[in-house]
């Protein structure tokens, strides 16, 4: 079974994250640089399908240079070869524009059975990559599973959502993604990291891909950003200590502002 | 006017708050039009009160298929509408924001994500990293396709006609589809869920044990509010994970949320700064959550809950 793995370099969310000021994109440059938990998880869910039902596991990176990083990590993980789209031309790219270059790059793959990827990027937090993925490939849309099983060319999975949880069925190829729920990653082991470097790793352009440049990033963007701003912090407001009143006291500002 | 589609939430015959927030948002851009995807006979159930929040409107498409498959129903439903539509309105749920990226592929038209407000232009404003940036944006081809965060618009009734109209039916390629074999409903017994919920009572670190939870819950209970947790909760195990509020949980922007012990990380306001009106209760006084409290009590929760409680119930008789 072969395996498309979507993977996505983000600013660490434990820190400060901003805004450029040219054009309104995230300040990748800023806040630390990881691969997001949830993209260990697609992978650790990808190479548990490929032990019990072999063939290769393909990781798919969208990004610039060092997304190389979470490369390295899902191949030093255990995943066989991964693709880069690298191009100046992305910065800027919308969830849309994105899924469509995600699509292209899938299309490069031959014989894919099913593309995993985490349910939501922590900067982004559209969530929909995946859908999107489905409706642009043609294939069934398998998403948010805490739970997924593949018997011959069929997928179950567990859905969980707000609304609960649902049981899905879909024949395969497939898209997938995975919430927190699914597993639990490994670590790359010593032997994984030294492997991983001699892994084929191939960098691609939007070109390669037959996109036309002005299709992606900010020109081809959908929507456009009229103005951003930091919020003006929310000031501190009354703050009393409690001397055996403090429930009262909170009480009486509920009321106060009709809460209660 | 032209129309403006809102596709409903609902489950089991009830429409869910968010529907009512959207209707309203719909009629800044013109006139309402509900489209509920179903199981048969369900939109002329929910058709009145549909009304009453303002839809001129309400297009059953319901069959089937429409609830045995995954998204595509919803998808098919809204493609089918959009090209006599000037925009349409998807709560920004999980699922919501899945069948807006698919309807914005499938009809090739912007869309702006996860907005907590909309303006009568159709510009639509984003609370982004968790409420530290405000960026205004506009859809600037298509159709506009904008998913509204539940709470950022407050519902307003304003009664409408209501008319059904039953013309619109979908058909599902089972290939490209996931199909729904069964369902189960969440198991969060009475409370309200946490992102629709318009009050919200998160405990944190602070809280100390599983077992002690029992203080948070009580004080929801009393405000008949959702219960929430901080990561540092969830991960030291006091609380499920579903109930997180923060960068990697749930992002909340109810009319209150109480924080009781929780010291505030950007992680956890990242999940929460939104909301219109914070009251955070903690032992240190240094607690960075007081800086965004519009109410604090330095104190022990356990005896400052526990009295808000029993002074809630009070007043609420």
């Amino acid at each position: 079974m072969n395996i498309v793995v979507l993977v996505k370099q983000v600013p660490d969310t434990w820190s400060e994250r901003k805004l450029t000021d040219a054009d309104h994109t995230l300040d990748r440059e800023s806040a630390d640089a990881v691969l997001d938990e949830i993209n260990e998880r697609a992978v650790e869910e990808a190479l548990q399908l490929q032990e019990a039902h072999g063939g290769e596991v393909t990781v798919i990176a969208m990004g610039p240079d060092r997304a190389t990083d979470a490369i390295r990590k899902a191949l030093s993980m255990g995943a066989d070869k991964a693709i880069h789209v690298s191009d100046e031309a992305l910065h800027g790219s919308d969830v849309l524009a994105t899924a469509k270059v995600l699509a292209k790059a899938i299309g490069t793959v031959e014989n894919v059975d099913l593309v995993i990827a985490g349910n939501e990027a922590t900067d982004g937090r559209a969530g929909a990559v995946p859908a999107i993925l489905a409706e642009l490939l043609g294939l069934p849309q398998v998403t948010q599973l805490r739970k997924v099983t593949v018997e011959g060319t069929t997928i179950k999975g567990e859905r969980e959502t707000d609304e609960g949880v649902a049981f899905l069925e879909a024949s395969l190829p497939a898209v997938v993604s995975v919430t927190e729920k699914i597993n639990e990653p490994r670590y790359p082991s010593f032997k994984g990291i030294m492997a991983a470097k001699k892994k084929p790793v191939s960098t691609i352009t939007v070109a390669d891909l037959g996109i036309d440049a002005s299709e992606v990033g900010l020109s081809g963007a959908y929507t456009q950003v009229l103005e951003a701003a930091p919020k003006p912090p929310r000031s501190a407001g009354q703050r009393v200590e409690d001397s055996g009143d403090g429930g009262a006291k909170i009480a009486e500002f509920l009321v106060g502002q009709k809460l209660i | 006017m032209s129309e403006v589609l809102v596709l409903v939430d609902h489950v089991d015959g009830e429409v869910k708050k968010v529907s009512y927030e959207l209707l309203t948002a719909a009629r800044r851009l013109g006139t309402p039009a509900a489209v509920v995807v179903g199981a048969p006979g369900t939109a002329s159930k929910i058709r009145e009160s549909l009304g009453r929040y303002g839809a001129a409107k309400v297009y059953a498409v319901e069959s089937d298929d429409a609830v045995n498959f995954l998204t595509t129903p919803k998808v098919e439903a809204l493609a089918a509408l959009a090209p006599n539509a000037s925009a349409v309105l998807v709560s920004a749920t999980v699922e919501g924001k899945e069948v807006a990226g698919r309807l914005a592929v499938r009809i090739d038209s912007g869309w702006l994500v996860d907005v907590v407000d909309v303006e009568a232009d159709g510009t639509g404003v984003q609370s982004i990293f968790g409420g530290a940036f405000v960026v205004k944006a506009k859809v600037s081809k298509g159709t506009p396709i904008i998913t509204v965060r539940p709470g950022g618009v407050e519902a307003e009734e304003s009664p409408a006609d209501a008319v059904l109209d039953e013309s619109v039916s979908i058909s599902v390629d089972a290939a490209k589809a996931a199909r729904v074999t069964s369902r189960e409903a969440v198991v969060g017994g009475d409370r309200p869920e946490l992102t629709e919920a318009s009050v919200v009572v998160s405990g944190g670190r602070g809280v100390g044990s599983a077992e002690k939870f029992s203080v948070v819950e009580e004080l929801a209970d009393s405000l008949g509010a959702a219960v929430g947790a901080s990561r540092a909760a969830v991960d030291s195990g006091y609380y499920p994970h579903q109930f997180q509020v923060g960068q990697t949980g749930k992002t909340v922007s109810p009319q209150l949320y109480v924080a009781l012990g929780i010291s505030g990380a950007i992680q956890h306001r990242a999940g929460m700064q939104t909301s219109k009106t914070i009251v955070a209760v903690n032992k240190d006084p240094e607690a960075p959550i007081f800086e965004i409290a519009d109410f604090g009590v330095v104190g022990d929760l356990f005896n400052v809950a526990p009295q808000l409680t029993e002074e809630v119930r009070k007043r609420k008789g």
